[in-house]
């Protein structure tokens, strides 16, 4: 029996389509992201195929992005956590209360970057001890959280929208480093940590034995348990920059800050090819996911589009996307 | 005293603004009946308006969009570019961000959050494009060109005003208040506003419940009132959108000996005042054509043209909509501006 599921959470790359290898599915979402552009081009021209423009996609991708990162490694690891948009508005509005912003003017902005982190990496702290320890399916756990994070954020900020007067913070942010926005480049660096924590080191092998087989991965000797509550953590930190970025985009914290961030980020990360049961997750594939629905999103408001036939396409795309995800799975294991 | 000087201030403010923006709750050809001469109304020329507002998740939300789309088709000169409802400010933010990028002419903007998208709002300003604030604020001056803003305070004054005329005379008398969603700054100022009104003729709030701006919390939030108060004489319910779910608990209590005052003045509950077979007998307007309002200063900021009916030889920088009561006396003149729930 443990040697039968020791044989399935190996690496499974024999025998497979190229499509269902890890270059093949990325080819497959640089294609859908091509059309969407070419889609864009066509219907909006010059006002799509413009430097500003793609400066407006990367931006709003930025925030998003992070979380998904994270969302990638605890998804890859088996897990699933629906509190992240509730992690995000704690976090701001905990990094921008009267209290720390005096403390971030009397000493460094930083603080409110550390409070924000902090925040994050506390929540992911608790989400992971539930789950490991406390035995709680991740879905009830987080959904706790969910509900238990943002309601803090209401309670901390009295519902109202905290602004950010420390000038340090937001002249920061608002720079650009060779035309490239800060905000952006904080995105890159994340997804460039990411793969590279995923892809090279022990702790992303650790994470793909976990999510594929934790039974195995226990007798192969790596401690499952502290292991998961490290991955919640790495996810709450990624809430706690996407905080900040919002924060800096918006300059106040707020309550209703990130709101359904949970399901962008899960729907990014599904159609980016990792799988929702874990043992397989790509990092290149979710940055690909995010932008392809923030190209989606933009293509909508350059052509006047409703939110609503948005959010109708949107649905369409995880399906297909699954749908095909699905075709792949059963055609590598068959 | 000072709390009778404030409400006195506030009634003659109103009443000042009411003056300039009464036209726009009435048909396009209204600026004709001002004592200037003005052309308003004559194409000039052409100008792209940039439009967002939050998620229409309440009918007067979708009100806002949809008599913004309305008013802008009354224009030849006018194109509209409308991104739909959204209360994400992330998104919201990138929608004004390609505004920007298109070079619009103007941006009418409701935000989801005025402080979050004040730095955007900020940003169009400075590459040259007015920008129209409409319901919540900026929290910066220099990010709008002009601002249109309902009256909260107002709309308490307004219905607490009606209830003491109406119960004039009548001792001991038992009000009730069913509130919006209690934690916003907006209700708060609603419940102020009625507070102190009612006491300006020696009533007072005897209860209070509040619900959620939707039916089903309205039909819950006034359930529990009517267990709560076995006498009433009159309701205020801020908000007519959950006002279905609040009629449809009276009429599950059978209750009949108040009557019920709304707030916002939707288009079903106007129709009750009009045929009077209802328990409400008056509503508070909370206007839902304020995004029109948006439009039309947009195209006047653009066109370089002035406010009919003000000396002035620009738009102004603020205005702040009255909140009238409607009554089946005057109900046929704002019905048509009411908003379908």
């Amino acid at each position: 029996m443990s040697e039968d599921t020791a044989t399935r959470a190996a690496p499974r790359t024999n025998g497979t389509s190229f499509l269902a290898s890890a270059p093949g599915r990325n080819t497959g979402l640089v294609v859908a992201l091509v059309l969407l552009c070419l889609v864009g081009v066509v219907t909006a021209g010059d006002r799509f195929a413009d430097l500003d423009n793609v400066l407006t996609i990367l931006r709003l991708a930025s925030v998003i992005g992070v979380v998904s990162v994270g969302m990638t490694f605890v998804i890859t690891g088996g897990g699933i956590d629906l509190s992240v948009g509730a992690i995000v508005a704690l976090a701001s509005v905990w990094a921008t209360t009267l209290a720390t912003q005096s403390m971030a003017t009397n000493t460094h902005w930083l603080i409110m970057v550390f409070t924000a982190l902090a925040v994050g990496a506390g929540c992911g702290v608790i989400n992971g001890a539930l789950i490991a320890y406390g035995r709680i399916v991740a879905f009830i756990a987080t959904l706790a959280m969910l509900a238990a994070a943002r309601g803090l954020a209401e309670i901390i900020s009295n519902r109202r929208t905290q602004i950010v007067n420390v000038q340090g913070f937001t002249a920061f942010f608002d720079a650009s480093v060779l035309g490239v926005p800060v905000l952006v480049v904080v995105f890159a660096l994340v997804a460039a940590s990411g793969w590279v924590l995923l892809n090279r080191t022990t702790f992303g092998r650790r994470t793909f034995a976990v999510g594929g087989n934790p039974e195995a991965a226990r007798l192969a000797g790596i401690d499952v348990r502290r292991h998961t509550v490290m991955l919640y953590t790495l996810l709450g930190v990624c809430c706690g920059i996407a905080a900040v970025m919002l924060v800096a985009r918006t300059t106040t914290g707020s309550s209703t800050h990130g709101l359904l961030y949970e399901l962008d980020a899960i729907a990014a990360v599904v159609i980016g090819g990792t799988l929702l049961s874990g043992g397989r997750g790509t990092i290149a594939g979710t940055v690909f996911g995010v932008l392809i629905f923030t190209t989606l999103s933009n293509v909508f408001t350059l052509n006047n589009l409703s939110i609503s036939a948005q959010a109708v396409a949107k649905g369409a795309i995880i399906v297909v996307a699954v749908l095909l995800q699905q075709r792949l799975a059963r055609r590598s294991t068959a | 005293m000072s709390r009778k000087a404030i409400t006195g201030l506030v009634a003659a403010m109103a009443v000042a603004l009411t003056a300039c923006t009464g036209n726009t709750a009435q048909p396009p050809a209204g600026s004709g009946q001002g004592g200037a001469k003005v052309a308003n109304d004559e194409p000039g020329e052409k100008v792209v308006i940039g439009f967002s507002a939050p998620a229409a998740d309440h009918g007067w939300m979708a009100a806002i969009t949809n008599a913004a789309k309305a008013e802008a088709g009354k224009y030849s000169d006018v194109e509209l570019r409308v991104v739909e409802g959204t209360n994400d400010v992330n998104l919201q933010i990138s929608q004004v961000e390609t505004f920007i990028n298109d070079k619009v002419d103007a941006i009418v903007l409701l935000p989801f959050d005025g402080a979050a998208l004040t730095p955007v709002a900020l940003k169009a300003m400075k590459a040259g494009i007015p920008v129209i604030n409409v319901d919540r604020e900026f929290d910066s001056p220099f990010a709008a060109r002009s601002t249109v803003l309902g009256d909260n305070y107002g709309m308490g004054v307004s219905a607490g005003t009606y209830i003491c005329e109406k119960l004039k005379g009548k001792t001991g008398a038992v009000v009730a208040e069913i509130a919006g969603i209690d934690s916003l700054p907006l209700t708060q100022d609603r419940s102020k506003g009625f507070a102190d009104a009612l006491s300006e003729c020696g009533l007072k709030v005897n209860n209070r419940v509040a619900a959620e701006f939707t039916v089903e919390s309205g039909e819950k939030a006034a359930a529990n009132l009517l267990q709560a108060a076995p006498k009433l004489d009159a309701v205020w319910n801020h908000d007519d959108d959950q006002g279905v779910g609040v009629s449809a608990a009276i009429k599950n209590a059978g209750r009949s000996e108040f009557f019920l005052v709304g707030g916002a003045g939707s288009a079903n509950v106007m129709r009750e005042i009009k045929a009077d077979n209802g328990l409400h007998k008056a509503t508070v307007v909370y206007p839902s054509t304020q995004g029109a309002d948006g439009i039309r200063l947009a195209r006047l900021a653009v066109q370089g043209k002035a406010l009919g009916d003000l000396v002035e030889v620009e738009i102004p920088r603020e205005i702040q909509l009255y909140a009238p009561v409607v009554t089946k006396d005057n109900v046929d003149r704002y019905l048509p501006a009411a908003f379908e729930s």
